[in-house]
């Protein structure tokens, strides 16, 4: 089976306060640490294992500058056979649907039979997927904690709904899938890992390579564009403890004691 | 010419979700005057009654009436909703797991701006809707502006609009089945096979009054001991947010969550949890909650009672030593 992960550089939330910059035109970059977007390592572990299961190859790909093609070579890492960085200056501040239109021109140059993408990122809203589906007319499904293969025309997948629930459903292939997280354990890579693909080729590709005419994407192709990043008012928020630990403690305790917190 | 706005009721036996009434001011904050329809897809008995029942807040119901819609496929509720919307419509989609299924797609076969997941709407001017999203899981948010002047496909986060309470629009009920079914009921590669029920775990963390719930910040399943005996200390039951299960170190069954449980203790306390609003969604009856987190920016200080800014496996030992002291 040939498989296509969508992947995407984002800040690495676990790692960083997010704040906004001064002016309010972006969030405070300088210090930030970047990483894969949690839901995608999950997207690519699912694809190698079903690779691994049923043959095939895993080719991961993320629209974004020069600085995301370390997060292809992290994917290659865990185990993905290709990678792909679509770059181009034109690409720039593209929303979710130039995003879907740019990954769409790659599909349509190779054979894929799945493509999967995470659920969603940090800073997105889990929207190229089901975009691309409909822009391909491809069978799509989101929020996807369970992937079994019947055969090569059809799988059955489930998808996480309120309450914990699964929705299960049997899709054509070709198909794309969102991958929420749980699915799976994704593989821990090292560095010696991420060393071992430093000399891995990974072809990028620009809008006149996909045949992208610059009106359709970017800045120019735009319906939603974000105006400002703000704190919002978040009225009382709660009242913080502060002191030494022991008075901390010691407040907590009483607080707890005249709410009925302690049995 | 009034602008129509429309919203897709998500529902369940025959009862509308809160999201129907939801919508319906955030469909007055894009425009005081503007006429408000609801699409109901569905069958028989549960689709009427579900009909009935939004009509008292919406001018117009528009429904589908078909065996098939007894399941939603988002899938074919997209076909359903391209043949039956007028061009340059503007529809109002709750952001949950069905609308995060439908709602992209459905904005590329309209043609339409996708603005996903609103918490609030500011109006239009002109034909530039703007509205306010959250990023990076609440720590910061944004004002977005949305051309819609190709029609737009809007998804609201449950709870950040309010309820609309006025039951006296006196809704008139239209059949749109015929116009949705012209060519045929949709085809699609994507067949509904049936619903598991999630499993039901040795703690019934929906009955208990005490919670300790943990998040990311306990770092490793080992961590797990000190949580536990917090828990025991205070008499109460060990809860969790979704990394913890991911990570398979607790069973689903104690995940606090649109995708887990909705509980309703008395206390709440939150260790480790940053609070991403579909934690906070599984937390109602208004509880004392506590957040013990060290990144004074994570959003489950804003709705906890009281906080603490400190590394949980720090200061839990701490705490947990204090109440076995007074027993």
């Amino acid at each position: 089976m040939e498989i296509l992960v969508c992947i995407k550089r984002v800040p690495d939330t676990s790692e960083n306060e997010i704040n906004v910059n001064r002016d309010g035109t972006d969030i405070e970059r300088d210090d930030l640490v970047y990483s894969v977007n949690e839901w995608d390592n999950y997207a690519v572990e699912e694809a190698i294992q079903i690779r691994d299961r049923v043959g095939g190859s895993v080719t991961v790909v993320t629209v974004g500058d020069e600085e995301a093609e370390e997060v292809v070579r992290r994917e290659m890492a865990m185990g993905a056979d290709k990678g792909i960085l679509l770059s181009d200056e034109v690409f720039n501040s593209s929303d979710g649907r130039g995003i879907a239109s740019i990954i769409k021109a790659e599909v349509e140059k190779g054979k894929y039979d799945l493509i999967l993408t995470g659920a969603q990122a940090d800073d997105g809203a889990g929207q190229v997927g089901g975009m691309l589906a409909a822009m391909l007319d491809r069978p799509y499904a989101s929020l996807v904690t369970s992937l079994e293969v019947i055969d090569d025309k059809k799988i059955k997948v489930g998808r996480e709904i309120e309450g914990g629930n699964l929705e299960m459903l049997e899709i054509d292939l070709p198909c794309v899938l969102s991958i929420q997280t749980g699915i799976n354990e994704p593989r821990y890579v090292g560095i010696r890992g991420i060393r071992k693909t430093a000399s891995a080729e990974i072809p990028v590709y620009g809008a006149e390579d996909l045949g992208l005419s610059p009106e359709s994407v970017g800045e120019s192709g735009l319906k939603v564009k974000r105006l400002d990043y703000f704190v919002p008012d978040s009225g009382e928020g709660a009242e913080i403890l502060e002191g030494s630990t022991d008075e901390i403690v010691e407040k907590l305790v009483e607080l707890l004691k005249a709410r009925g917190g302690i049995k | 010419m009034v602008r129509q706005v429309f919203a897709y009721i998500v529902h369940k036996k025959g009862v509308a979700n809160d999201t129907a009434f939801e919508m319906v001011t955030a469909a007055k904050r894009i425009e005081p005057d503007a006429s408000i329809i609801a699409i109901v897809a569905g069958t028989g008995d549960d689709l009427n009654m579900v009909c009935n029942e939004v009509a008292s807040s919406y001018q117009e119901v528009w429904k589908i009436d078909n065996e098939a819609l007894s399941y939603p496929n988002s899938e074919v509720i997209r076909t359903l909703l391209v043949r039956i919307l007028p061009e340059q419509g503007i529809v109002i989609i709750p952001h949950d797991t069905f609308g995060m299924d439908l709602a992209p797609g459905l904005s590329i076969k309209l043609n339409a701006a996708y603005l996903p997941d609103a918490v609030d709407i500011d109006g239009v001017d002109e034909n530039r809707l703007k509205a306010v999203r959250q990023e990076y899981s609440g720590q910061v948010s944004t004002h977005i502006v949305c051309d819609i002047s190709g029609g737009a496909v809007i998804t609201t986060r449950s709870g950040s609009f309010k309820a609309v309470e006025t039951k006296r629009a006196g809704g008139q009920i239209f059949d749109k089945t015929a116009q949705a079914m012209e060519g045929g009921f949709p085809e699609t590669g994507r067949r509904f096979i049936g619903v598991i029920e999630a499993e039901v775990g040795d703690v019934d963390i929906t009955k208990s009054e005490i919670l300790v719930s943990v998040g990311r910040g306990v770092e490793d399943k080992d961590n797990l001991g000190i949580v536990f005996d917090l828990a025991k200390a205070m008499g109460g039951d060990v809860a969790c947010s979704r990394p913890v299960v991911d990570a398979k170190w607790l069973e689903k069954s104690r995940q606090v969550g649109t995708s887990g449980k909705t509980v309703k203790p008395k206390i709440y306390m939150a260790l480790g949890i940053s609070g991403s609003f579909q934690h906070q969604g599984g937390i109602k009856g208004a509880p004392f909650i506590v957040a013990i987190n060290k990144n004074p920016k994570a959003p489950i200080f804003k709705v906890a009672d009281v906080g603490v800014v400190a590394d949980m496996l720090d200061f839990v030992p701490e705490l947990t030593d204090k109440i076995n002291e007074m027993k």
